[in-house]
């Protein structure tokens, strides 16, 4: 046997195969948020088709939604109607709708972890690209467009060729204050946005059998910013005990089978990549990006490259550098920053908030810092009031906002203003993407955390 | 859903020599509100096309008259970022029938081939090629033969073949779209959904 793990879980769930065309795969877990599924919801309606598998789709309400008073009407028209459409489309279809206000609501890359609807061997999509985040579980999971969200709702299946196969193998020890965050800006900075194009990606090693689930999702998340279809991970004990008691994962008899089923879920030994890459996980330091794609980072200390030999052109790299005012050469360490979001499907999580907390613990938020610190979903806001997270952090000056894709994406009001510099523990950094003008500067929570109580951006060690 | 056959497209071309465009560039994601797919166009590269107080920003190639076409031609790695489809409808909605590129984002290209718009893969040396003639001569037109897979630089003697699958392929020349195909073995569909274990 040399399969890979996503030869197994595509494999099995190939319908119908097509010559020199696409597979039909059938998914088992859809999930659906506002802004990609109208349309497909009215393609059903011209169609005069119904949902063949309300039971298998998902619905939750996150990129439009305000993080503060929720209790209150949206006040954006646009916004208010989409979420009203998502309402209603689930209504008439029969789908589960955790809408704004809902307990379990929140990003839907975070809720479907929280609640089980995500299980390994699954095959999972949604209208986003980063449900790449839930092969963290040994899903095959990615995202699709608008007319694949119709193809899903209309017979539960896609058609798409299947993706090559890279293994990215990273073994070591991450040193103190290098976070899964760091892993996955390391990998993108040394692949680029587009080195993993056409590949589905199983990440293997040490570092990231080590890592939380929390920590996988992380990396899994961002497999989406190397171009890579999706990514993931053999599930081992931490994922079953990560899952085990959930709403929705299996009970009783059926875990016991799903577990058996579970545990072939890996790479065969002779397994067969297209590519293998081996990155040594002691190298890998605090993260920053200073440009306007994800495959612009450096290690924080380290100065911004000349544009000579980069990749994209010097074109590209100049223009890029130019929009964020920066220059070749500069030291990153220092430079002052305006705004810190701490949230997102990325780093949204109770252990980003842990951390986060950690750092700031006992020292006062810099008072030329604005900072938005956004739970992931209504579960993480409970974990953080529980945990006593809040108090510590309001004790430091900061405030905790209400469930949301919040900053990441600015089609919310929390946008950042043209020509300000946003620390975000998110996923994106391209010119606009936080808000008309702004400039990102992706890092881990706890390069964010050093930030916000500093001004600047600051290497999080220093505070160890 | 059927969408215009594509066969033969003949047209002058829109340069944007420009490497990573990402979909938040084709379209921002404030535009992405609305409940119906209508008029994306107006906001395709909008941050690029227009400044903060909506005056058209001049030096942006959709800004000058002189470059005009149903063809977009971009840098490499076009489409990256988001799975936006938003991107291929503004794409479309503008005018456009085709991009070509030295390389594509994966949900982009999948996208564009879903709603119509023909994702033209070639090489480094072709797409140099034609930013080359499109400068020189802005009324340089491309004709691309999906039949055929070829793309050809008109006035010149270069061509090139390009790649797309028989069954995309198809369904391009033909106007048809997967749910067609999908509703057509909707019984195999059901009786696999039967034998799944979640």
């Amino acid at each position: 046997m040399n399969q890979t793990l996503f030869d197994k879980v595509w494999d099995s769930h190939v319908v119908h195969k097509i010559n020199n065309g696409p597979d039909v795969l059938f998914i088992d877990r859809h999930m659906v948020h506002e802004v990609t599924s109208p349309v497909a919801f009215l393609g059903l309606k011209k169609r005069n088709i119904n949902v063949l598998f309300p039971e298998k789709t998902f619905a939750t309400a996150d990129h439009n939604t305000p993080t503060k008073n929720q209790h209150l009407p949206v006040k954006d028209p646009l916004s208010a109607k989409q979420l009203k459409a998502l309402e209603e489309n689930s209504k008439i279809h029969g789908i589960s709708f955790w809408g704004l206000g809902h307990e379990k609501n929140g990003i839907v890359h975070v809720v479907g972890p929280e609640y089980g609807i995500t299980l390994p061997g699954a095959t999972i999509v949604c209208g986003d690209s980063h449900t790449s985040t839930h092969g963290a579980f040994g899903a095959i999971a990615f995202g699709i467009g608008t007319s694949e969200v119709e193809m899903v709702l209309s017979t539960q299946c896609i058609m798409q060729p299947k993706a090559k196969k890279m293994r990215i193998t990273i073994n070591g020890k991450l040193s103190k204050g290098v976070t899964p965050k760091d892993v996955a800006l390391f990998i993108i900075s040394k692949l680029t946005t587009s080195g993993a194009t056409g590949y589905f990606v199983e990440y293997a090693g040490n570092v990231f059998e080590e890592m939380s689930m929390e920590g996988r999702m992380t990396v899994c998340n961002l497999s989406i910013e190397m171009g890579a279809r999706g990514g993931m991970i053999a599930p081992d004990h931490k994922t079953f005990e990560y899952i085990k008691n959930k709403e929705f994962s299996p009970k009783g008899k059926d875990w016991i089978k799903a577990m058996n089923y579970w545990s072939t879920l890996k790479s065969d030994k002779d397994a067969l990549f297209d590519k293998e890459l081996l990155f040594d996980g002691d190298k890998i330091q605090p993260m920053i990006t200073y440009g306007t794609n994800p495959g612009m980072g450096i290690s924080i200390s380290n100065g911004i490259p000349n544009a000579e030999n980069q990749e994209g052109g010097i074109k590209t790299f100049r223009k890029s550098l130019q929009y964020m005012n920066y220059n070749e050469g500069e030291s990153m360490l220092g430079k002052k920053i305006d705004f810190v979001f701490l949230g997102s499907c990325t780093n949204g999580r109770i252990e980003d908030f842990r951390a986060f907390t950690e750092l700031v613990k006992g020292k006062k938020k810099a008072p030329n810092v604005t900072a938005w610190l956004v739970p992931g979903s209504h579960k993480v806001e409970q974990a953080i009031k529980s945990e006593g997270l809040l108090t510590i952090l309001e004790d430091a000056g900061f405030e905790l906002r209400e469930p949301g894709c919040s900053a990441c994406l600015a089609m919310n009001d929390d946008k950042i203003p043209a020509g300000k510099y946003a620390v975000s523990t998110s996923n994106r950094n391209f010119e606009g993407r936080q808000g008309p003008g702004s400039r990102t500067l992706l890092a881990s929570p706890l390069v964010a955390a050093a930030a916000a109580i500093t001004g600047t951006i600051t290497d999080p060690r220093t505070f160890y | 859903m059927a969408y215009d056959k594509f066969k033969i497209l003949e047209s002058t071309a829109v340069p944007l020599p420009i490497e990573n465009i990402d979909t938040d560039q084709i379209i921002p994601a404030r535009f992405l509100k609305a409940t119906e797919r209508i008029g994306f166009g107006d906001n395709l590269f909008r941050d690029w096309r227009y400044s903060s107080h909506n005056i058209p920003k001049k030096d942006f190639v959709l800004n000058n008259s002189t470059f005009k076409g149903k063809i977009l031609v971009g840098g490499k790695n076009f489409g990256s970022g988001s799975s936006r489809e938003h991107a291929a409808w503004a794409i479309y909605d503008y005018g456009f029938r085709c991009v070509v590129s030295s390389f594509f984002a994966d949900i982009f290209r999948n996208n564009c081939l879903n709603i119509g718009v023909l994702p033209v893969q070639v090489s480094t040396e072709f797409l140099e090629k034609i930013f080359n003639n499109i400068y020189e001569n802005p009324k340089t037109k491309l004709n691309i033969d999906l039949n055929q897979q070829i793309i050809r630089i008109l006035g010149t003697d270069s061509s090139e073949s390009f790649e797309i699958n028989e069954y995309k392929k198809g369904n391009m020349l033909n106007g048809y779209d997967d749910i067609d195909y999908l509703m057509n073995i909707k019984d195999s569909i059901e009786k696999f959904a039967k034998k799944t274990p979640l």
